[in-house]
Protein backbone atom coordinates (compact mmCIF):
# COMPACT_ATOMS: atom_id res chain seq x y z
CA UNK A 1 0.00 0.00 0.00
CA UNK A 2 1.14 3.51 -0.76
CA UNK A 3 2.11 5.37 2.40
CA UNK A 4 0.09 8.47 3.01
CA UNK A 5 0.70 11.07 5.64
CA UNK A 6 -1.56 13.69 7.10
CA UNK A 7 1.29 16.10 7.84
CA UNK A 8 4.27 14.72 5.90
CA UNK A 9 6.58 17.61 6.77
CA UNK A 10 6.29 16.63 10.44
CA UNK A 11 5.82 12.89 10.15
CA UNK A 12 8.94 12.41 8.00
CA UNK A 13 11.06 15.21 9.45
CA UNK A 14 14.72 14.45 10.11
CA UNK A 15 15.66 13.69 13.70
CA UNK A 16 17.87 16.80 13.89
CA UNK A 17 15.10 19.08 12.70
CA UNK A 18 12.66 17.43 15.09
CA UNK A 19 14.98 18.00 18.04
CA UNK A 20 15.38 21.62 17.05
CA UNK A 21 11.60 22.04 16.80
CA UNK A 22 11.08 20.29 20.13
CA UNK A 23 13.69 22.45 21.84
CA UNK A 24 12.12 25.68 20.59
CA UNK A 25 8.70 24.55 21.72
CA UNK A 26 9.87 23.26 25.10
CA UNK A 27 11.46 26.56 26.10
CA UNK A 28 8.17 28.36 25.46
CA UNK A 29 6.06 25.66 27.07
CA UNK A 30 8.07 25.72 30.31
CA UNK A 31 7.83 29.50 30.48
CA UNK A 32 4.07 29.32 29.92
CA UNK A 33 3.53 26.87 32.78
CA UNK A 34 5.90 28.62 35.13
CA UNK A 35 4.00 31.85 34.58
CA UNK A 36 0.50 30.38 34.85
CA UNK A 37 0.49 27.29 37.09
CA UNK A 38 1.54 28.26 40.63
CA UNK A 39 1.57 24.64 41.76
CA UNK A 40 4.16 23.64 39.15
CA UNK A 41 6.11 26.84 39.64
CA UNK A 42 6.46 25.88 43.30
CA UNK A 43 7.68 22.44 42.28
CA UNK A 44 10.30 24.02 40.03
CA UNK A 45 11.39 26.41 42.74
CA UNK A 46 11.73 23.54 45.16
CA UNK A 47 14.07 21.87 42.67
CA UNK A 48 15.90 25.13 42.10
CA UNK A 49 15.00 25.36 38.41
CA UNK A 50 13.73 28.40 36.55
CA UNK A 51 12.68 28.72 32.90
CA UNK A 52 16.09 30.35 32.28
CA UNK A 53 17.74 26.99 32.94
CA UNK A 54 15.80 25.34 30.12
CA UNK A 55 17.52 25.99 26.78
CA UNK A 56 16.32 22.92 24.92
CA UNK A 57 15.38 19.28 25.25
CA UNK A 58 18.81 18.50 26.69
CA UNK A 59 17.63 20.30 29.84
CA UNK A 60 14.41 18.32 30.16
CA UNK A 61 15.78 16.14 32.96
CA UNK A 62 16.07 19.20 35.20
CA UNK A 63 12.29 19.57 35.39
CA UNK A 64 10.19 18.00 38.16
CA UNK A 65 7.74 15.21 37.36
CA UNK A 66 3.98 15.44 37.50
CA UNK A 67 2.12 12.39 38.79
CA UNK A 68 -1.51 11.38 38.89
CA UNK A 69 -1.41 12.26 42.61
CA UNK A 70 -0.51 15.85 41.69
CA UNK A 71 -3.50 15.97 39.38
CA UNK A 72 -5.81 14.58 42.04
CA UNK A 73 -4.45 17.08 44.49
CA UNK A 74 -5.05 19.96 42.11
CA UNK A 75 -8.50 18.79 41.00
CA UNK A 76 -10.25 20.38 39.24
CA UNK A 77 -8.50 23.53 38.03
CA UNK A 78 -5.06 23.61 39.64
CA UNK A 79 -3.24 22.89 36.39
CA UNK A 80 -5.35 25.17 34.21
CA UNK A 81 -2.77 27.39 32.47
CA UNK A 82 -5.00 29.86 30.61
CA UNK A 83 -7.99 31.95 31.52
CA UNK A 84 -11.05 29.76 31.52
CA UNK A 85 -12.69 32.03 28.94
CA UNK A 86 -10.14 30.72 26.38
CA UNK A 87 -11.18 27.11 26.99
CA UNK A 88 -13.76 25.46 24.77
CA UNK A 89 -13.97 21.94 26.19
CA UNK A 90 -13.17 19.58 29.00
CA UNK A 91 -12.63 15.83 28.85
CA UNK A 92 -12.29 13.55 31.82
CA UNK A 93 -10.84 10.19 32.80
CA UNK A 94 -13.03 7.31 33.87
CA UNK A 95 -11.72 7.57 37.40
CA UNK A 96 -11.15 3.83 37.62
CA UNK A 97 -7.93 4.31 39.57
CA UNK A 98 -9.22 6.98 41.88
CA UNK A 99 -10.37 10.53 41.53
CA UNK A 100 -11.19 11.81 38.10
CA UNK A 101 -8.84 14.01 36.16
CA UNK A 102 -10.42 16.91 34.31
CA UNK A 103 -8.44 18.12 31.29
CA UNK A 104 -9.14 21.52 29.70
CA UNK A 105 -8.74 22.37 26.00
CA UNK A 106 -8.55 25.60 24.06
CA UNK A 107 -9.50 25.45 20.37
CA UNK A 108 -5.76 25.22 19.60
CA UNK A 109 -5.50 22.19 21.92
CA UNK A 110 -8.50 20.49 20.31
CA UNK A 111 -7.02 21.12 16.85
CA UNK A 112 -3.63 19.65 17.62
CA UNK A 113 -5.26 16.61 19.24
CA UNK A 114 -7.52 16.06 16.23
CA UNK A 115 -4.49 16.44 13.93
CA UNK A 116 -2.86 13.61 15.85
CA UNK A 117 -5.94 11.42 15.35
CA UNK A 118 -6.03 12.35 11.66
CA UNK A 119 -2.42 11.16 11.35
CA UNK A 120 -3.49 7.88 12.97
CA UNK A 121 -6.36 7.38 10.53
CA UNK A 122 -4.25 8.14 7.45
CA UNK A 123 -1.51 5.86 8.78
CA UNK A 124 -3.87 2.88 8.48
CA UNK A 125 -4.80 3.86 4.92
CA UNK A 126 -7.70 6.19 5.67
CA UNK A 127 -8.76 8.75 3.03
CA UNK A 128 -11.79 10.91 2.31
CA UNK A 129 -13.27 7.87 0.53
CA UNK A 130 -13.59 6.02 3.83
CA UNK A 131 -16.56 5.52 6.11
CA UNK A 132 -15.28 5.72 9.66
CA UNK A 133 -17.42 4.14 12.38
CA UNK A 134 -16.48 5.63 15.75
CA UNK A 135 -17.74 3.24 18.43
CA UNK A 136 -15.72 4.68 21.28
CA UNK A 137 -17.80 6.41 23.91
CA UNK A 138 -18.64 10.04 23.23
CA UNK A 139 -18.84 12.51 26.06
CA UNK A 140 -16.27 12.94 28.80
CA UNK A 141 -14.24 9.97 27.52
CA UNK A 142 -11.66 11.12 24.96
CA UNK A 143 -12.05 8.10 22.65
CA UNK A 144 -15.15 9.20 20.75
CA UNK A 145 -14.42 12.94 20.41
CA UNK A 146 -10.77 12.36 19.46
CA UNK A 147 -11.34 9.90 16.63
CA UNK A 148 -14.44 11.81 15.56
CA UNK A 149 -12.33 14.95 15.11
CA UNK A 150 -9.56 13.06 13.34
CA UNK A 151 -12.04 11.44 11.00
CA UNK A 152 -13.46 14.87 10.09
CA UNK A 153 -9.98 16.22 9.38
CA UNK A 154 -9.20 13.33 7.04
CA UNK A 155 -12.57 13.88 5.39
CA UNK A 156 -14.01 10.44 6.08
CA UNK A 157 -17.75 10.04 6.29
CA UNK A 158 -17.95 9.80 10.07
CA UNK A 159 -20.47 7.56 11.83
CA UNK A 160 -20.61 8.99 15.37
CA UNK A 161 -22.03 5.80 16.91
CA UNK A 162 -20.58 6.10 20.40
CA UNK A 163 -20.26 2.86 22.38
CA UNK A 164 -22.86 0.20 22.99
CA UNK A 165 -26.11 -0.71 21.24
CA UNK A 166 -24.54 -3.54 19.31
CA UNK A 167 -27.64 -4.11 17.19
CA UNK A 168 -27.43 -0.56 15.85
CA UNK A 169 -23.63 -0.74 15.41
CA UNK A 170 -24.06 -3.76 13.15
CA UNK A 171 -26.93 -2.21 11.22
CA UNK A 172 -24.97 0.96 10.43
CA UNK A 173 -21.77 -0.97 9.76
CA UNK A 174 -23.56 -3.06 7.15
CA UNK A 175 -26.02 -0.57 5.68
CA UNK A 176 -23.53 2.31 5.35
CA UNK A 177 -20.55 0.14 4.47
CA UNK A 178 -18.19 1.22 7.23
CA UNK A 179 -14.56 0.72 6.17
CA UNK A 180 -12.73 1.79 9.34
CA UNK A 181 -13.83 0.84 12.85
CA UNK A 182 -12.62 2.73 15.95
CA UNK A 183 -13.39 1.28 19.40
CA UNK A 184 -11.85 -0.56 22.31
CA UNK A 185 -10.28 -3.91 21.36
CA UNK A 186 -12.62 -5.79 23.70
CA UNK A 187 -15.61 -4.23 21.98
CA UNK A 188 -14.13 -5.03 18.56
CA UNK A 189 -13.83 -8.67 19.65
CA UNK A 190 -17.41 -8.56 20.88
CA UNK A 191 -18.64 -7.08 17.60
CA UNK A 192 -16.82 -9.88 15.75
CA UNK A 193 -18.54 -12.42 17.96
CA UNK A 194 -21.94 -10.74 17.47
CA UNK A 195 -21.57 -10.63 13.68
CA UNK A 196 -20.76 -14.32 13.63
CA UNK A 197 -23.80 -15.08 15.80
CA UNK A 198 -25.99 -13.29 13.30
CA UNK A 199 -24.63 -15.44 10.53
CA UNK A 200 -22.25 -12.89 8.95
CA UNK A 201 -18.93 -14.06 7.60
CA UNK A 202 -15.83 -11.82 7.91
CA UNK A 203 -16.01 -11.03 4.17
CA UNK A 204 -19.61 -9.80 4.46
CA UNK A 205 -18.57 -6.44 5.92
CA UNK A 206 -16.66 -3.70 4.09
CA UNK A 207 -14.26 -2.99 6.96
CA UNK A 208 -10.58 -2.86 6.05
CA UNK A 209 -8.99 -1.49 9.19
CA UNK A 210 -9.66 -0.98 12.85
CA UNK A 211 -8.10 1.52 15.24
CA UNK A 212 -8.31 0.05 18.71
CA UNK A 213 -7.07 1.42 21.99
CA UNK A 214 -7.88 2.68 25.48
CA UNK A 215 -7.11 -0.66 27.10
CA UNK A 216 -4.30 -3.18 27.02
CA UNK A 217 -4.56 -5.97 24.46
CA UNK A 218 -2.28 -8.66 23.17
CA UNK A 219 -0.91 -9.72 19.79
CA UNK A 220 -3.05 -12.86 20.05
CA UNK A 221 -6.14 -10.72 20.55
CA UNK A 222 -5.11 -8.66 17.52
CA UNK A 223 -4.99 -11.77 15.34
CA UNK A 224 -8.31 -12.90 16.77
CA UNK A 225 -10.00 -9.60 15.90
CA UNK A 226 -8.37 -9.47 12.46
CA UNK A 227 -9.74 -12.91 11.71
CA UNK A 228 -13.24 -12.38 13.03
CA UNK A 229 -13.75 -9.01 11.31
CA UNK A 230 -11.61 -9.66 8.24
CA UNK A 231 -9.53 -6.51 8.79
CA UNK A 232 -6.12 -5.22 9.81
CA UNK A 233 -6.23 -4.18 13.45
CA UNK A 234 -4.10 -1.23 14.59
CA UNK A 235 -3.22 0.04 18.00
CA UNK A 236 -3.63 3.60 19.15
CA UNK A 237 -2.41 5.05 22.40
CA UNK A 238 -3.22 8.10 24.40
CA UNK A 239 -4.26 9.48 27.70
CA UNK A 240 -6.58 12.26 28.73
CA UNK A 241 -3.87 13.96 30.76
CA UNK A 242 -1.79 14.50 27.60
CA UNK A 243 -4.70 15.00 25.14
CA UNK A 244 -6.46 11.72 24.39
CA UNK A 245 -6.07 8.99 21.76
CA UNK A 246 -3.46 9.76 19.15
CA UNK A 247 -0.54 10.52 21.45
CA UNK A 248 0.89 7.65 19.44
CA UNK A 249 -0.48 5.45 16.67
CA UNK A 250 0.38 2.39 14.67
CA UNK A 251 1.10 2.50 10.95
CA UNK A 252 0.60 -0.34 8.46
CA UNK A 253 3.94 -1.84 9.53
CA UNK A 254 2.20 -2.88 12.79
CA UNK A 255 5.53 -2.55 14.53
CA UNK A 256 4.96 -0.23 17.44
CA UNK A 257 3.25 3.13 17.71
CA UNK A 258 4.70 6.36 16.32
CA UNK A 259 4.64 9.06 18.96
CA UNK A 260 3.49 12.48 17.77
CA UNK A 261 6.68 13.87 19.21
CA UNK A 262 6.32 17.32 17.71
CA UNK A 263 3.60 17.74 20.36
CA UNK A 264 4.47 15.16 23.01
CA UNK A 265 8.07 14.54 24.00
CA UNK A 266 8.64 11.02 25.35
CA UNK A 267 11.13 9.76 27.89
CA UNK A 268 11.61 6.39 29.54
CA UNK A 269 12.59 6.43 33.20
CA UNK A 270 13.34 3.91 35.89
CA UNK A 271 10.12 4.07 37.94
CA UNK A 272 12.03 3.64 41.21
CA UNK A 273 15.08 5.88 40.78
CA UNK A 274 13.37 8.27 38.30
CA UNK A 275 16.57 8.19 36.28
CA UNK A 276 16.22 8.66 32.51
CA UNK A 277 16.98 5.45 30.63
CA UNK A 278 18.60 5.20 27.19
CA UNK A 279 16.67 4.27 24.04
CA UNK A 280 15.71 0.61 23.94
CA UNK A 281 15.50 0.11 27.69
CA UNK A 282 12.30 -0.87 29.42
CA UNK A 283 10.86 1.57 31.89
CA UNK A 284 8.05 3.96 32.67
CA UNK A 285 6.87 6.22 29.89
CA UNK A 286 6.91 9.94 30.66
CA UNK A 287 5.38 12.64 28.44
CA UNK A 288 6.04 16.34 28.17
CA UNK A 289 3.59 18.45 26.20
CA UNK A 290 5.34 20.87 23.89
CA UNK A 291 2.66 23.23 22.64
CA UNK A 292 -0.50 22.90 24.65
CA UNK A 293 -2.24 25.94 26.06
CA UNK A 294 -4.88 24.97 28.63
CA UNK A 295 -3.59 21.83 30.30
CA UNK A 296 0.10 21.38 29.54
CA UNK A 297 1.78 18.53 31.36
CA UNK A 298 5.52 18.52 31.90
CA UNK A 299 7.19 15.17 32.55
CA UNK A 300 3.90 13.44 33.30
CA UNK A 301 4.42 9.91 34.60
CA UNK A 302 2.04 7.62 32.72
CA UNK A 303 2.67 4.46 34.79
CA UNK A 304 2.84 2.59 31.50
CA UNK A 305 5.86 0.37 31.22
CA UNK A 306 7.29 0.30 27.71
CA UNK A 307 10.25 0.66 25.37
CA UNK A 308 11.09 3.31 22.75
CA UNK A 309 12.89 2.76 19.46
CA UNK A 310 14.26 5.05 16.78
CA UNK A 311 14.90 2.25 14.33
CA UNK A 312 13.83 3.13 10.80
CA UNK A 313 10.20 2.25 10.10
CA UNK A 314 9.16 0.88 6.70
CA UNK A 315 6.29 3.39 6.52
CA UNK A 316 8.76 6.25 6.11
CA UNK A 317 7.77 8.05 9.30
CA UNK A 318 10.66 9.25 11.39
CA UNK A 319 8.58 9.71 14.52
CA UNK A 320 9.94 7.69 17.43
CA UNK A 321 8.04 4.47 18.11
CA UNK A 322 6.88 3.01 21.42
CA UNK A 323 6.17 -0.66 21.86
CA UNK A 324 2.79 -1.69 23.16
CA UNK A 325 2.88 -1.04 26.92
CA UNK A 326 3.80 -4.23 28.74
CA UNK A 327 1.50 -3.36 31.58
CA UNK A 328 0.81 -0.50 33.86
CA UNK A 329 2.83 -0.17 36.96
CA UNK A 330 -0.46 0.42 38.76
CA UNK A 331 -2.56 -2.50 37.43
CA UNK A 332 0.17 -4.98 37.93
CA UNK A 333 -0.87 -7.52 40.54
CA UNK A 334 1.62 -9.00 42.93
CA UNK A 335 0.30 -12.43 43.79
CA UNK A 336 2.29 -14.61 46.14
CA UNK A 337 5.22 -12.35 45.40
CA UNK A 338 4.90 -12.81 41.64
CA UNK A 339 4.21 -9.91 39.29
CA UNK A 340 1.14 -10.68 37.24
CA UNK A 341 -0.22 -8.66 34.35
CA UNK A 342 -3.78 -9.53 33.27
CA UNK A 343 -2.60 -9.40 29.66
CA UNK A 344 -0.41 -12.45 30.33
CA UNK A 345 -3.48 -14.43 31.34
CA UNK A 346 -5.29 -13.21 28.24
CA UNK A 347 -2.42 -14.44 26.09
CA UNK A 348 -2.74 -17.94 27.53
CA UNK A 349 -6.50 -18.00 27.06
CA UNK A 350 -6.21 -17.19 23.38
CA UNK A 351 -3.42 -19.73 22.91
CA UNK A 352 -5.58 -22.40 24.53
CA UNK A 353 -8.58 -21.67 22.33
CA UNK A 354 -10.72 -19.67 24.74
CA UNK A 355 -12.39 -16.33 24.11
CA UNK A 356 -10.62 -13.33 25.71
CA UNK A 357 -13.49 -12.90 28.16
CA UNK A 358 -12.26 -13.51 31.64
CA UNK A 359 -12.47 -12.25 35.17
CA UNK A 360 -9.68 -12.39 37.70
CA UNK A 361 -10.35 -12.40 41.41
CA UNK A 362 -7.48 -12.07 43.85
CA UNK A 363 -8.00 -12.62 47.55
CA UNK A 364 -6.01 -13.47 50.63
CA UNK A 365 -7.09 -16.44 52.70
CA UNK A 366 -5.07 -17.44 55.79
CA UNK A 367 -2.27 -15.11 54.70
CA UNK A 368 -1.97 -16.82 51.34
CA UNK A 369 -2.95 -15.12 48.13
CA UNK A 370 -5.55 -16.86 46.02
CA UNK A 371 -5.98 -16.37 42.29
CA UNK A 372 -9.30 -17.35 40.77
CA UNK A 373 -9.81 -17.00 37.05
CA UNK A 374 -13.27 -17.25 35.52
CA UNK A 375 -13.34 -18.15 31.84
CA UNK A 376 -16.16 -18.93 29.48
CA UNK A 377 -16.40 -22.50 28.33
CA UNK A 378 -16.68 -23.10 24.60
CA UNK A 379 -18.50 -25.91 22.81
CA UNK A 380 -15.17 -27.45 21.78
CA UNK A 381 -14.22 -28.06 25.38
CA UNK A 382 -17.63 -29.25 26.55
CA UNK A 383 -18.86 -32.83 26.46
CA UNK A 384 -21.31 -34.89 28.50
CA UNK A 385 -18.96 -35.63 31.40
CA UNK A 386 -17.89 -33.60 34.43
CA UNK A 387 -14.49 -35.20 33.99
CA UNK A 388 -13.97 -33.45 30.65
CA UNK A 389 -14.80 -30.03 32.11
CA UNK A 390 -12.53 -30.49 35.11
CA UNK A 391 -9.78 -31.77 32.82
CA UNK A 392 -10.14 -28.62 30.69
CA UNK A 393 -9.97 -26.48 33.84
CA UNK A 394 -6.84 -28.28 34.94
CA UNK A 395 -5.17 -27.99 31.54
CA UNK A 396 -5.86 -24.26 31.46
CA UNK A 397 -4.64 -23.84 35.03
CA UNK A 398 -1.41 -25.62 34.08
CA UNK A 399 -0.91 -23.42 31.02
CA UNK A 400 -1.41 -20.30 33.15
CA UNK A 401 0.96 -21.66 35.76
CA UNK A 402 3.59 -22.13 33.09
CA UNK A 403 3.20 -18.49 32.09
CA UNK A 404 2.93 -16.90 35.53
CA UNK A 405 4.72 -19.30 37.82
CA UNK A 406 1.79 -19.48 40.19
CA UNK A 407 -1.08 -21.91 40.29
CA UNK A 408 -4.53 -20.39 39.71
CA UNK A 409 -7.95 -21.90 40.31
CA UNK A 410 -9.67 -21.90 36.93
CA UNK A 411 -13.45 -21.88 36.81
CA UNK A 412 -15.11 -22.58 33.51
CA UNK A 413 -18.47 -20.88 33.34
CA UNK A 414 -21.36 -20.77 30.89
CA UNK A 415 -21.02 -18.60 27.75
CA UNK A 416 -22.12 -14.97 28.04
CA UNK A 417 -22.00 -15.00 31.82
CA UNK A 418 -18.93 -12.79 32.12
CA UNK A 419 -20.07 -9.21 31.66
CA UNK A 420 -19.01 -7.69 28.34
CA UNK A 421 -17.86 -4.17 28.76
CA UNK A 422 -18.79 -1.62 26.18
CA UNK A 423 -16.07 0.70 27.35
CA UNK A 424 -13.02 -0.34 29.33
CA UNK A 425 -13.15 -3.97 30.34
CA UNK A 426 -13.03 -4.49 34.09
CA UNK A 427 -11.23 -7.77 34.38
CA UNK A 428 -9.69 -7.76 37.83
CA UNK A 429 -11.08 -7.66 41.32
CA UNK A 430 -8.46 -7.51 44.02
CA UNK A 431 -10.23 -8.24 47.29
CA UNK A 432 -7.06 -8.16 49.37
CA UNK A 433 -6.42 -5.33 51.74
CA UNK A 434 -2.85 -4.48 50.87
CA UNK A 435 -2.83 -0.95 52.25
CA UNK A 436 -4.24 0.69 55.34
CA UNK B 1 -27.85 -48.22 16.80
CA UNK B 2 -27.32 -46.50 20.09
CA UNK B 3 -29.45 -43.78 21.55
CA UNK B 4 -28.88 -40.09 21.10
CA UNK B 5 -28.35 -38.09 24.27
CA UNK B 6 -28.18 -34.34 24.79
CA UNK B 7 -25.96 -32.83 27.49
CA UNK B 8 -26.29 -29.22 28.57
CA UNK B 9 -23.94 -27.11 30.70
CA UNK B 10 -25.99 -25.46 33.45
CA UNK B 11 -24.73 -22.99 36.05
CA UNK B 12 -25.33 -24.22 39.60
CA UNK B 13 -27.66 -21.44 40.66
CA UNK B 14 -31.27 -20.66 41.45
CA UNK B 15 -33.63 -20.80 38.53
CA UNK B 16 -31.32 -22.45 35.98
CA UNK B 17 -33.31 -25.64 35.72
CA UNK B 18 -36.56 -23.75 35.47
CA UNK B 19 -35.24 -21.64 32.62
CA UNK B 20 -33.94 -24.65 30.74
CA UNK B 21 -37.06 -26.82 31.01
CA UNK B 22 -39.24 -23.91 29.99
CA UNK B 23 -37.22 -23.52 26.80
CA UNK B 24 -37.83 -27.20 26.06
CA UNK B 25 -41.51 -26.85 26.89
CA UNK B 26 -41.82 -23.93 24.51
CA UNK B 27 -40.08 -25.93 21.79
CA UNK B 28 -42.61 -28.74 22.33
CA UNK B 29 -39.88 -31.19 23.28
CA UNK B 30 -40.97 -34.26 25.21
CA UNK B 31 -38.33 -35.29 27.77
CA UNK B 32 -38.17 -39.04 28.16
CA UNK B 33 -35.26 -39.39 30.56
CA UNK B 34 -33.10 -36.98 32.48
CA UNK B 35 -30.17 -37.03 34.88
CA UNK B 36 -28.02 -34.29 36.34
CA UNK B 37 -24.37 -34.49 37.32
CA UNK B 38 -23.59 -31.61 39.61
CA UNK B 39 -20.51 -29.96 41.08
CA UNK B 40 -20.21 -26.95 43.34
CA UNK B 41 -20.22 -24.61 40.37
CA UNK B 42 -22.04 -26.20 37.50
CA UNK B 43 -24.17 -29.10 36.47
CA UNK B 44 -24.40 -31.18 33.34
CA UNK B 45 -27.95 -32.08 32.51
CA UNK B 46 -28.23 -35.15 30.33
CA UNK B 47 -31.43 -36.12 28.66
CA UNK B 48 -33.07 -38.26 26.07
CA UNK B 49 -35.93 -36.59 24.31
CA UNK B 50 -38.49 -36.88 21.61
CA UNK B 51 -37.51 -34.08 19.26
CA UNK B 52 -33.72 -34.32 19.58
CA UNK B 53 -32.79 -31.86 16.84
CA UNK B 54 -35.27 -29.16 17.76
CA UNK B 55 -34.24 -29.49 21.42
CA UNK B 56 -30.57 -28.89 20.49
CA UNK B 57 -31.53 -25.99 18.27
CA UNK B 58 -33.72 -24.32 20.90
CA UNK B 59 -31.06 -24.69 23.59
CA UNK B 60 -28.26 -23.35 21.38
CA UNK B 61 -30.51 -20.49 20.33
CA UNK B 62 -30.93 -19.64 24.02
CA UNK B 63 -27.14 -19.58 24.41
CA UNK B 64 -26.56 -22.95 26.10
CA UNK B 65 -23.54 -25.13 25.50
CA UNK B 66 -24.87 -28.35 24.05
CA UNK B 67 -23.09 -31.60 23.47
CA UNK B 68 -24.54 -34.63 21.68
CA UNK B 69 -23.40 -38.18 22.06
CA UNK B 70 -24.66 -41.72 21.97
CA UNK B 71 -25.44 -43.98 24.89
CA UNK B 72 -26.61 -47.55 25.29
CA UNK B 73 -30.06 -48.12 26.79
CA UNK B 74 -31.30 -51.46 28.06
CA UNK B 75 -34.73 -52.53 29.22
CA UNK B 76 -34.48 -54.73 32.29
CA UNK B 77 -37.11 -56.55 34.35
CA UNK B 78 -38.36 -54.45 37.25
CA UNK B 79 -37.29 -56.87 39.96
CA UNK B 80 -34.42 -57.37 42.47
CA UNK B 81 -31.23 -58.34 40.70
CA UNK B 82 -32.36 -57.03 37.32
CA UNK B 83 -29.63 -54.38 37.09
CA UNK B 84 -27.02 -56.51 38.89
CA UNK B 85 -27.25 -59.09 36.13
CA UNK B 86 -26.51 -56.58 33.34
CA UNK B 87 -23.73 -54.81 35.22
CA UNK B 88 -22.08 -58.14 36.10
CA UNK B 89 -22.03 -59.15 32.45
CA UNK B 90 -20.36 -55.86 31.48
CA UNK B 91 -17.91 -55.99 34.40
CA UNK B 92 -17.01 -59.52 33.44
CA UNK B 93 -15.98 -58.25 30.00
CA UNK B 94 -14.01 -55.34 31.43
CA UNK B 95 -16.38 -52.64 30.21
CA UNK B 96 -15.90 -49.34 32.01
CA UNK B 97 -19.15 -47.51 32.76
CA UNK B 98 -18.60 -43.77 32.82
CA UNK B 99 -22.05 -43.10 34.30
CA UNK B 100 -25.50 -44.58 34.33
CA UNK B 101 -29.03 -43.55 35.09
CA UNK B 102 -32.34 -45.32 35.20
CA UNK B 103 -36.01 -44.54 34.79
CA UNK B 104 -39.35 -46.30 34.42
CA UNK B 105 -40.72 -46.88 30.97
CA UNK B 106 -44.28 -46.90 29.75
CA UNK B 107 -44.20 -50.63 29.26
CA UNK B 108 -45.33 -52.16 32.51
CA UNK B 109 -42.92 -54.23 34.55
CA UNK B 110 -39.74 -52.89 33.00
CA UNK B 111 -37.16 -50.33 33.96
CA UNK B 112 -34.80 -48.72 31.51
CA UNK B 113 -31.13 -48.14 32.24
CA UNK B 114 -28.81 -45.87 30.27
CA UNK B 115 -25.09 -46.63 30.16
CA UNK B 116 -22.42 -44.24 29.02
CA UNK B 117 -19.61 -46.40 27.72
CA UNK B 118 -16.66 -45.95 25.41
CA UNK B 119 -17.88 -48.29 22.67
CA UNK B 120 -21.64 -48.64 22.31
CA UNK B 121 -21.41 -51.22 19.57
CA UNK B 122 -19.16 -53.50 21.60
CA UNK B 123 -21.53 -53.31 24.59
CA UNK B 124 -24.55 -54.02 22.43
CA UNK B 125 -22.80 -57.10 21.07
CA UNK B 126 -21.82 -58.32 24.53
CA UNK B 127 -25.37 -57.91 25.77
CA UNK B 128 -26.82 -59.53 22.65
CA UNK B 129 -24.59 -62.56 23.25
CA UNK B 130 -26.26 -62.79 26.66
CA UNK B 131 -29.74 -62.53 25.23
CA UNK B 132 -30.26 -58.89 26.25
CA UNK B 133 -31.34 -56.53 23.53
CA UNK B 134 -30.76 -52.81 23.57
CA UNK B 135 -33.26 -50.11 22.81
CA UNK B 136 -33.05 -48.48 19.42
CA UNK B 137 -33.55 -44.89 18.54
CA UNK B 138 -36.49 -44.34 16.23
CA UNK B 139 -36.45 -41.81 13.39
CA UNK B 140 -34.90 -38.41 13.81
CA UNK B 141 -37.69 -37.05 15.92
CA UNK B 142 -38.63 -40.20 17.75
CA UNK B 143 -37.61 -41.41 21.18
CA UNK B 144 -36.86 -45.11 21.71
CA UNK B 145 -39.84 -45.65 23.97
Amino acid sequence: MENRYYQPEIETMSHEDMQKLQSEKLVKQVRHIYDHVPYYRAKMEKKGVTPDDIHGIEDLHKLPFITKDDLRDQYPKGFLAVDQSKCVRIQSTSGTTGRRVVAFYTQHDVDLWEDCCARAIMAVGGTNEDVCQVAYGYGLFTGGPGLNGGSHKVGCLTLPMSSGNTERQIQFMMDLGATILCCTPSYAAYLGESLKERGYKPEDNKLKAGIFGAEPWTEEMRRDIEKSLGIKAYDIYGLTEISGPGVSFECTAQAGMHINEDHFLAEIIDPDTEEVLPEGEKGELVFTCLDKEAFPMLRYRTRDICVLTREKCSCGRTLVRMKKPMGRSDDMLIIRGVNVFPSQIETVLLQEGYAPNYFIEVDRVNNTDTLDIYVELTEDQFSDTVKAVTAAEKALANAIKTMLGINPAVHLVAPKTIARSEGKAVRVKDKRKLHD
Amino acid sequence: MAIRQISVFVPNQNGSLEKLVNILAEAQVDMRAMAIADTMEFGILRMIVKGHDKACEALREAGYLVSQNEVTAVEIPDQPGGLANVVSILAGRGVNIEYTYAFMTRSHGHACVVFRVEDNELVENILAQNGISCLKHGGNDEAPW
